[in-house]
């Protein structure tokens, strides 16, 4: 089956194993060689599931572009709405932060916006991507394809919006006269895979479980809420790390309890920190710039170079691929109940 | 060469839990004891289907056939076994399945066809036969939730059918559409065939079975009873059909029991003698004559358990009277499976008098060419007075015969067709050719 494959490349279809070169065909059809060999069972091994996904990358991108034609169909707006959205948020969170609790931060907007896009992506795609499989019944009830492209395909849709995002950010940078940290704008590519990697392979995680446990669903909201204010994007890196893992007593600096040590590096663990954290300081670009009131303001690490982010860049990427896997072995064990459980 | 697609041993088993547990609340209130039945849809399906041929699943709701269908379409995964197709498949489980309301016809192709594996290129290069057979060419760029449905499904089958496959799985999806789409549809079928692409369908229809199939396959209850050609399998799916009717019947009846007992007694065909009378003729009977057994003779089919369309069959009915009866009239009806009369004739009608009739007897109603298709026909004897006052015995459908069928023809009816055809073609040499079938 699976035919662009098997005319095109021999063999390269999905699912499927080729079978012996015994050239038994008789091709009478065009130069169709030896029809590869599809098996249905119970078990299909990972190397397997990564093949077969990437010969229906086509099927990918045309989800991918259903869901994006889909979600903004018959509204006025359009596209514009992906700009409104994080358009809306950025406007709450700098009246309530700049305006009223006063936190100082110079260009704070600039600060915002680059760690709001990162969330934006992430925060869309997850959820996407959970509900991904059970909003698609249809389909995988009659149309057999390797289902993680659903899920997939939500992710690139969020990743479409985070481009279009980007476009809103570098109108921000142009009307405040800002630069980017030159030195560290290479380290946002690696940013991005990680964050691609890690909505992947929860998205494809959560996606498999919501079939069968719908609360899933609910639950990665309230989830994201809590990830939201556990991650620094309204508020600065500095700002927890000055005060919870040291403490400054007759001016020196001391460093925090135990507890108080623990719960730093729990919440250092989060793995869209290091993400969030290279944005800003590749796009806001300044670690510790004089605020609003005259006053020094500690947003970001001061000796911090490009190695210290890109490690723990590859740290996220590590621990994202090894999630990865172990989210398509349960997609795959989960994968034969989906036509029966939806 | 080497076979399209190999079934071999799969089984497929459906957790049934008792109640709906898939929230995680209730998961944890009833945390590792939910519940659940084991139901084998499937037990141990072997089957290999060669290149070019067409194969028919039959069976009745709920055999299994469609779970096969899935699971050899890889939607289902079978829970033991192996499935193995050689080369490009196409599943027509559900026509327009995976359509996207929102979309447009023409996205709508190229997404489907992308979820069946097809390259965009090759879509484009198709796309006018598409739209061409599903006959939308001032609609494809409507969205689809404008579509009646018959729209929909010809687009769906048309995507489906232009992928070229040299496996084709269909479900059912023959009896939606029009009369014109589904002849359409046949005919493609039948084109399929002629290129020799591998068909497997699921059906109802034995009609179907008999037209389209090389062979059939039946299921009962997940498993499979017959693997054979069209005209033997549908017999044995007639059997089967016959045995849950009465079984049904029975369970309506409250007499499961002795149906079930009787079943393990005789699996091949039950005889209900034994069962209460259930019709009102039986209900009349007085039994002064009985009916002492019914046989039927297929003179020209030796140790043959069935008669073949066009030989002669015999009826024969052996009576016992108790006591000297004047007005006695013998009747047969032959019922189809559905429960239609289909001819029926007593002594009566037919103008033989059968005078005083005391003791034992035997009264046969010949038929000289049994002009049936195959398949089982029920069979009611019925001996009464000539005012039909009074029933003195009744059978009513629980003796029946076997057809089989060599012919491919469709219907009820074997009958001798000759086919002539006169050509008058200018520049033809001959005048006009004819020619017999």
């Amino acid at each position: 089956m699976r035919g662009c494959a098997a005319a095109a490349r021999p063999g390269d279809a999905p699912l499927m194993t080729i079978s012996g070169p015994s050239g038994d065909t008789t091709s009478d059809r065009e130069e169709r060689p030896q029809p590869p060999v599809r098996v249905v069972s119970a078990r299909v091994s990972l190397a397997q599931r990564l093949r077969n996904i990437w010969l229906f990358r086509e099927c990918l991108i045309g989800l991918t572009r259903k869901e994006l034609k889909v979600k903004y169909k018959n509204s006025v707006l359009g596209f514009l709405w992906s700009f409104l959205n994080p358009a809306t948020s950025l406007l709450v969170f700098y009246v309530v932060f700049q305006l009223v609790l006063r936190n100082g931060i110079p260009f704070f907007a600039i600060y915002l916006i680059s760690g709001i896009l990162v969330w934006n992506l992430f925060s869309v795609a997850v959820p996407q991507a959970t509900v991904s499989i059970v909003a698609n019944a249809p389909i995988v009830k009659k149309v057999a394809f390797p289902r993680e492209i659903l899920s997939f395909a939500a992710v690139l849709a969020a990743l479409v919006h985070f481009f279009l995002q980007l476009i809103v950010l570098l109108v921000f940078l142009v009307i405040f006269k800002r630069q980017p940290a030159y030195a560290y704008l290479p380290l946002l590519i690696p940013a991005l895979l990680a964050l691609l990697m890690l909505s992947l392979a929860l998205g494809v995680l959560l996606a498999a479980v919501n079939v069968k446990l719908r609360d899933v669903q609910h639950l990665v909201e309230i989830g994201l809420q809590v990830w939201f204010w556990a991650t620094p994007i309204v508020y600065q890196y500095r700002l927890v790390r000055d005060n919870v893992i040291s403490k400054v007593v007759a001016g020196k600096v001391v460093p925090a309890s135990g507890f108080k040590h623990a719960a730093f590096i729990a919440w250092r663990l989060n793995p869209v920190t290091p993400i969030v954290l290279t944005f800003q300081r590749a796009i806001y670009g300044q670690t510790s710039p004089v605020g609003t009131d005259g006053k020094v303001v500690h947003v970001l690490p001061d000796h911090a170079g490009q190695w210290w982010y890109l490690w723990q860049l590859l740290a996220v990427i590590g621990f994202s691929f090894v999630l990865l896997a172990v989210a398509l072995r349960v997609f795959g064990r989960l994968e034969g109940n989906f036509a029966e459980d939806l | 060469m080497a076979p399209a697609v190999e079934i071999v041993g799969v089984s497929k088993r459906f957790r049934l839990f008792n109640e709906k547990f898939t929230s995680l609340k209730e998961r944890l209130i009833h945390f590792g004891k939910i519940p659940y039945e084991d139901f084998w849809a499937l037990r141990d399906i072997d089957i290999v289907v060669q290149p070019g041929e067409t194969v028919g699943l039959l069976g009745h709701n709920g055999s299994g056939k469609s779970t096969l269908l899935k699971c050899v379409a890889g939607i289902l995964q079978p829970t033991l076994g192996e499935i193995r197709i050689r080369g490009r498949m196409a599943a027509l489980l559900e026509l327009g399945a995976g359509f996207h309301p929102d979309l447009s016809g023409r996205e709508n192709v190229f997404l489907n066809a992308s979820l069946l594996g097809v390259s965009r290129r090759e879509v484009q290069r198709k796309f006018d036969d598409i739209v061409a057979f599903a006959e939308l060419e001032p609609h494809i760029d409507q969205q689809v939730k404008y579509y009646s449905s018959g729209m929909y499904v010809r687009l769906g089958f048309a995507v489906a059918v232009n992928m070229e496959p040299d496996v084709l799985l269909i479900d059912e999806v023959l009896a939606v559409g029009d009369e014109l789409f589904q002849r359409k549809c046949i005919d493609r079928i039948r084109l399929f065939q002629r290129e020799g692409r591998t068909i497997v369908f699921v059906t109802h229809s034995v009609d179907q079975v008999r037209q389209i199939c090389d062979r059939a396959v039946v299921l009962d209850r997940g498993e499979m009873v017959a693997c054979d050609a069209p005209g033997p399998a549908i017999r044995t799916y007639r059997e089967h059909l016959l045995q849950r009717q009465e079984y049904a019947e029975a369970q309506r009846l409250g007499l499961t029991e002795a149906v079930e007992g009787e079943e393990a007694a005789d699996q091949g065909a039950p005889q209900a003698d034994e069962r209460v009378n259930v019709f009102s003729q039986e209900a009349k009977r007085n039994l002064q004559v009985r009916i002492v057994s019914v046989k039927f003779d297929y003179p020209e089919c030796g140790e043959r358990p069935y008669v073949v369309s066009g030989e002669p069959l015999a009826i024969n009915i052996a009576y016992q009277a108790s006591r000297p009866i004047t007005d006695l009239v013998v009747g047969v009806a032959v019922y189809d499976m559905e429960g239609r009369l289909l001819f029926g004739w007593n002594t009566e009608t037919m103008g033989v008098s059968l005078g005083v009739v005391n003791g034992a007897g035997e009264i046969s109603f010949n038929i000289a060419s049994l002009p049936l298709l195959d398949g089982t026909y029920p069979v009611t004897i019925g001996i009464h007075s000539r005012d039909e006052g009074t029933v003195y015995d009744w059978r009513e459908q629980r003796d029946s015969f076997e057809v089989m069928s060599r012919s491919r023809s469709a219907g009820v009816l074997e009958l001798q067709v000759e086919v002539k055809v006169r050509r008058e073609e200018p520049g033809a040499e001959e005048p006009g050719a004819e020619g017999v079938a």
